[in-house]
C-alpha cells in the first residue's frame, strides 16, 4: 500500500513537472495539418506534407527559396565541369545537431542509402552515376549522360549522418513495406534548423530549436507542436479558438468564416499542381461507354469537341469560388517561364457540337468519369460540373466518384488503367517540364524506356513528342531548352491529348499573431514564421 | 458451469474466425493499399515489388490463413501507415478510448438516471416535458452533429474548452492518462458528453419508465400505507428496483460505446482507437483494420460473456433452464 502511495505521489510529481510553464519568452507555435508526418525516415515516403515537416530537421545540398527558387545549403556552391561531371563545394562548419561535423563521407553514404532498394527517392540521384569523394568538403557526381536539371530535386533529397545512421543500425533506407520498424522511421537527427524532441504518430510531434544550427534561423518560434486534425470543421474551431496558430488546408466554404473572425486570415496563393481531364485513347472500346466497337476518344474531333465544352471560367466561379488559375498547359508556370505564350481555346458548345456530328456522334454518347472525392480541392464537385457541361454537347457523363482509396486502385498503371475518362492532379516532382512529358504524355509501352508514360492513363501518344522529350532530357542551354519544351506542349495542344483544368489554390488558415511565408508548392516551412 | 463456459469459449473461438475471415474477404473492396502508402509519382517496378513484399498478390484464403497463423502467435503485423507494429499502436490507443469511455458511461448514468427519476417524478410538469423533448433531440441528433456544434459554442465562441486532443497526458507504466492533469480533464469534458449523450437519453427514458411502472406497483401503495417518508419511498425503493433493467443495459451499451467511438473521436482528433480505425480505413492500412475488428469483436464477446454470467449469479432461477445461445 505504501508504495502504491508513493508511486502515486511520484505521478502526481511527474504531471507536475509536465505542466510548469516555459521559460519566459519562449515563444510556440502550434501547427494542425489534415494530413499527418507519416515517417521519419526521409527516404521512406516522397510526399509533400511529410517532407515539408522533415525539412526542418534535415537539409539538402540545395533549398528552394520562397519563390520556390534554386539556393545553396549543405552545398556553397557548385559547377558543371564537363556535361557528365558536376563538382559541389559543401559548406564548411557545419554540424548535425548530435555534434559531429558535416563532411563529404555523409553525402556519399546518402546518395548510396537514397539509392538503396526501399527507398521512395531512388530517381533523386541519376541511377548509373557516381558520386566521388574529391576532400572532405569537395564532391563529385560523374553522369551518364548530360542532365540540366540533375540538382533540381536535391533540395528534397535530405542528407542524412553515416555515423548516426551506422551507430543505429539504419544504413538501409526504411521501406514503406518495412515488417520491421527501424530506429530511423521513428528517430531524426540532421543538420536542420530544429529537432524533434517528441514524435507519436498521429498525434503530435514536438520540434525544438537547433541551438548549433550553422544559418540564421528567419522565424523566431523555439518550439513547434503539431498535430494532425483530420476533419475539416474541428481544424477550423481549433484555428478560431486559438488553440493552434495555422493550420492547413481551410476548406473553401469556410474561408469567409475565418476571414470574418477577427483572430485569423486566410492565406491564399497559387499551388503548382496541374488538375486535368483525361480520356482514354487508347483501348479499341471504352470500358465504361455505350459505344460498342469502338472507341470515340480515338478521334481528335471527340477530343477537341470535349475540350471546347468544358467551361473552366465556371468551374473557377462557381465551384473553386474564385480560388482557382484556370490553366492552358498541363505544367504549372511557376514551372516553365513561356506559359504566358499560351493561351487556352475559347468554350464553344455549338462548335463542339458541330465537331461531334462531323466525328459521327450527332447524338452524343454515353461515357463514364472516374473522379476522387477526397483528394483534390473540391474534386467531386468539378465533375458533377463537367456533367452539365458535356450534357449541353450530348455527351452523357455517368460520373463514378469514389474515396481515393478506391479511385487510385483503378486510374493507375497497377490497376490497369481501368479509366475512360478520369479527374487527375500532378504536380511534377522535379520541378521541371520533363516529368510531364515523360510520365504523363510519353508513349506507354515504350521498349527502350519502359518507365516512360507510368501515369498516361488516357494513353495518349505522339512519337514526335517522345522525341522532343528526350532532346530536352540532355539539352543544357536553357533558353534552347524552354523553346524545345513550348513545341513539345504545342504538339499535345494539337493532339488535344489532355484537357488541362487548373492550378488549385493554397488555403492556409494563419493566426494574426503570425505572420510566415507560403510557398506554392504547399511546403508548410515554419523556420520563416514569426509569432507575436 | 464450466460446461457452459467452456462452451461459450469455443463460441468464442468461432465468431472471432468469422470476423477474421469476413472482414478479410471485404478488404479487397477499400482499394489497393499500395497507393497509399507511396506517393503517385512512384515507379511501377517500385510498387510491384512493394505489392510482392506485402504478400498482397497471394490469393486471399493464403493471406487469411497466413494472418490468422501470425495473429495466433501474438503479431499483429506492421501499419502500412505508420510502420510501428500494430500492437504497440493499440495499445497506446487503448487508454485515450477507455478513458473516453468510462466518462462517457459516468456521464451517461448520472445524468440519466437523475433526469429519469425527476421526470418521472415530476410527471405532466412544464420540467418533465421539457426534459422529454430534450430527450428526443438528444436520441435524434447525430453524433457529429452534436459534437461539431458543441465544439462551435464551448471552444470557438465562449473559449472555455478545447476543441481537439487530449491536452497533456501522464504516463504511468504503459498508461497514459488525462485524468492527472487540468487540460486532459478539460480536453475529456466535450468528447465524453458527445459520446455520452445518447446513452443518456436512452437511461433517462428507461428510467422513466420504469419508474412510473413501478410507482404503481402493490409495494410502494403499501410503503405509502405504513406512512414512509416519499423520499425513502422514491429513493429507497422504487428507484432501487428500476436499476436492473438499466444496468443491464449499461453494461450493454458500455461495448458499443468503446467500440463505435469513432465518430466522436475523429470529430475531436481523439487519440483513441476509433480514429485510428477510420484513418486505417481510409488509407487502407489492413493489419491495423484487421486487428481492430478482432478487438472489437473480443469485448463485445467478453461483455455478452460476462453478462450471461452475472444474469446466473443475479437470477437464481436461470441457473435451472439450459444456458441460452447468442
Amino acid at each position: 500500500m505504501k508504495t502504491l502511495f508513493r508511486s502515486a505521489l511520484w505521478a502526481l510529481a511527474a504531471a507536475a513537472a509536465l505542466q510548469l510553464p516555459q521559460p519566459a519568452g519562449a515563444v510556440t507555435l502550434r501547427y494542425a495539418n489534415q494530413g499527418d508526418l507519416k515517417a521519419l525516415d526521409p527516404y521512406t515516403l516522397n510526399e509533400t506534407t511529410t517532407l515539408a515537416h522533415l525539412a526542418h530537421v534535415y537539409e539538402g545540398l540545395t533549398r528552394r527559396g520562397k519563390d520556390l527558387s534554386i539556393q545553396p545549403a549543405l552545398a556553397e556552391r557548385w559547377e558543371i565541369l564537363e556535361p557528365t561531371r558536376w563538382r559541389f563545394y559543401l559548406r564548411k562548419n557545419v554540424k548535425f545537431s548530435d555534434g559531429t561535423p558535416f563532411t563529404a563521407d555523409d553525402v556519399v553514404f546518402s546518395s548510396e542509402r537514397v539509392r538503396a532498394p526501399g527507398s521512395n527517392f531512388a530517381t533523386r540521384v541519376p541511377s548509373g552515376s557516381k558520386v566521388v569523394k574529391i576532400d572532405d568538403h569537395t564532391i563529385d557526381f560523374v553522369l551518364t549522360g548530360p542532365n540540366p536539371i540533375m540538382h533540381y530535386q536535391f533540395d528534397y533529397w535530405l542528407i542524412m549522418s553515416k555515423s548516426w545512421a551506422e551507430k543505429n543500425n539504419a544504413v538501409a533506407p526504411t521501406p514503406v513495406s518495412a515488417t520491421t520498424p527501424s530506429y530511423a522511421s521513428l528517430n531524426a537527427m540532421g543538420t536542420g534548423p530544429y529537432t524533434i524532441e517528441s514524435h507519436q504518430p498521429g498525434v503530435k510531434t514536438v520540434f525544438k530549436k537547433n541551438p548549433n544550427y550553422w544559418d540564421k534561423i528567419e522565424g523566431n518560434a523555439d518550439e513547434i507542436v503539431f498535430t494532425p486534425i483530420a476533419n475539416d470543421s474541428t481544424r477550423v474551431s481549433a484555428l478560431l479558438s486559438g488553440e493552434v496558430d495555422i493550420i492547413e488546408p481551410v476548406p473553401l466554404q469556410d474561408i469567409q468564416r475565418v476571414n470574418s473572425s477577427g483572430t485569423a486570415q486566410v492565406l491564399t496563393g497559387p499551388e503548382v499542381r496541374t488538375i486535368f481531364f483525361g480520356m482514354d485513347q487508347v483501348r479499341d472500346e471504352l470500358v465504361s461507354s455505350n459505344v460498342k466497337g469502338k472507341n470515340p476518344f480515338k478521334d481528335k474531333r471527340v477530343r477537341e469537341a470535349v475540350y471546347k465544352a468544358i467551361d473552366v471560367d465556371v468551374i473557377k466561379a462557381r465551384v473553386m469560388r474564385g480560388l482557382s488559375t484556370p490553366s492552358p498547359l498541363m505544367i504549372a508556370p511557376e514551372f516553365f517561364k513561356l506559359s504566358k505564350e499560351f493561351t487556352r481555346p475559347k468554350v464553344d458548345p455549338e462548335g463542339a457540337k458541330k465537331l461531334l456530328a462531323e466525328a459521327g456522334y450527332p447524338d452524343g454518347f454515353e461515357v463514364g468519369l472516374n473522379c476522387p472525392s477526397d483528394r483534390y480541392v473540391n474534386d467531386g464537385d468539378i465533375c458533377r460540373a463537367a456533367i452539365g457541361m458535356l450534357a449541353r454537347i450530348g455527351i452523357k457523363v455517368n460520373p463514378i466518384i469514389e474515396p481515393k482509396a478506391q479511385y487510385f486502385s483503378k486510374v493507375l498503371k497497377s490497376g490497369g488503367y481501368n479509366v475512360s475518362m478520369y479527374l487527375l492532379g500532378w504536380t511534377p516532382s522535379t520541378g521541371d517540364s520533363h516529368n510531364v512529358l515523360y510520365e504523363i504524355m510519353g508513349c506507354r509501352n515504350d521498349p527502350k524506356s519502359p518507365s516512360r508514360g507510368d501515369t498516361n492513363a488516357a494513353g495518349y501518344c505522339n512519337p514526335k513528342l517522345d522525341e522532343m522529350t528526350d532532346q530536352i532530357l540532355v539539352e543544357l542551354d536553357p533558353a534552347k531548352r524552354d523553346q524545345m519544351i513550348k513545341q513539345a506542349f504545342q504538339i499535345s495542344i494539337d493532339d488535344y491529348g489532355y484537357i488541362p483544368v487548373h492550378q488549385q489554390s493554397l488555403a492556409w488558415g494563419v493566426s494574426k499573431k503570425v505572420k510566415l511565408v507560403q510557398r506554392p508548392d504547399n511546403s508548410v516551412l515554419l523556420y520563416w514564421a514569426t509569432k507575436e | 458451469m464450466i460446461a457452459f463456459l467452456l462452451r461459450r469459449i469455443l463460441q468464442t473461438v468461432g465468431v472471432l474466425l468469422a470476423v477474421g475471415i469476413i472482414a478479410f474477404s471485404m478488404f479487397r473492396f477499400v482499394g489497393d493499399p499500395v497507393n497509399q502508402i507511396v506517393s503517385i509519382d512512384t515507379p511501377y517496378a517500385e510498387r510491384v515489388a512493394i505489392r510482392a513484399s506485402l504478400g498482397l498478390d497471394d490469393p486471399v484464403p493464403i493471406q487469411i490463413l497466413r494472418y490468422l497463423g501470425r495473429v495466433a502467435s501474438g503479431d499483429f503485423g506492421i501499419s502500412y501507415q505508420f510502420r510501428q507494429p500494430v500492437s504497440a499502436l493499440l495499445a497506446e490507443r487503448l487508454p485515450a478510448t477507455l478513458e473516453l469511455a468510462f466518462c462517457a458511461t459516468v456521464f451517461a448514468l448520472g445524468f440519466g438516471i437523475v433526469l429519469g427519476v425527476v421526470s418521472a417524478l415530476r410527471r405532466g410538469t412544464t420540467l418533465a416535458a421539457t426534459l422529454e423533448t430534450v430527450s428526443l433531440v438528444g436520441i435524434s441528433l447525430p453524433t457529429f452533429l452534436i459534437g461539431i456544434l458543441l465544439i462551435f459554442l464551448f471552444s470557438e465562441t465562449l473559449h472555455w474548452l478545447p476543441s481537439f486532443g487530449r491536452g497533456e497526458t501522464v504516463r504511468i507504466g504503459g498508461w497514459t492518462t488525462g485524468f492527472l492533469t487540468e487540460s486532459g480533464l478539460r480536453a475529456l469534458v466535450l468528447p465524453s458528453i458527445t459520446l455520452g449523450l445518447f446513452q443518456m437519453t436512452l437511461v433517462m427514458r428507461l428510467v422513466r419508465a420504469e419508474m412510473l411502472e413501478v410507482l404503481r406497483t402493490d409495494y410502494i401503495r403499501f410503503a405509502r400505507a405504513r406512512g414512509l417518508h416519499t423520499r425513502a419511498i422514491h429513493f429507497g425503493h422504487a428507484l432501487k428496483n428500476t436499476l436492473i433493467p438499466v444496468i443491464t443495459i449499461a453494461g450493454l451499451q458500455l461495448g458499443s460505446v468503446i467500440a463505435f467511438s469513432i465518430i466522436t473521436e475523429t470529430v475531436f482528433q481523439w487519440p483513441g482507437m476509433g480514429f485510428l480505425f477510420l484513418q486505417a480505413v481510409q488509407n487502407v492500412d489492413i493489419p491495423i483494420m484487421a486487428a481492430y475488428l478482432l478487438l472489437v469483436a473480443v469485448i463485445f464477446v467478453t461483455i455478452n460473456l460476462a453478462v450471461d454470467i452475472l444474469y446466473t449469479v443475479v437470477d437464481p432461477r436461470l441457473q435451472l433452464s439450459s444456458p441460452r445461445a447468442g
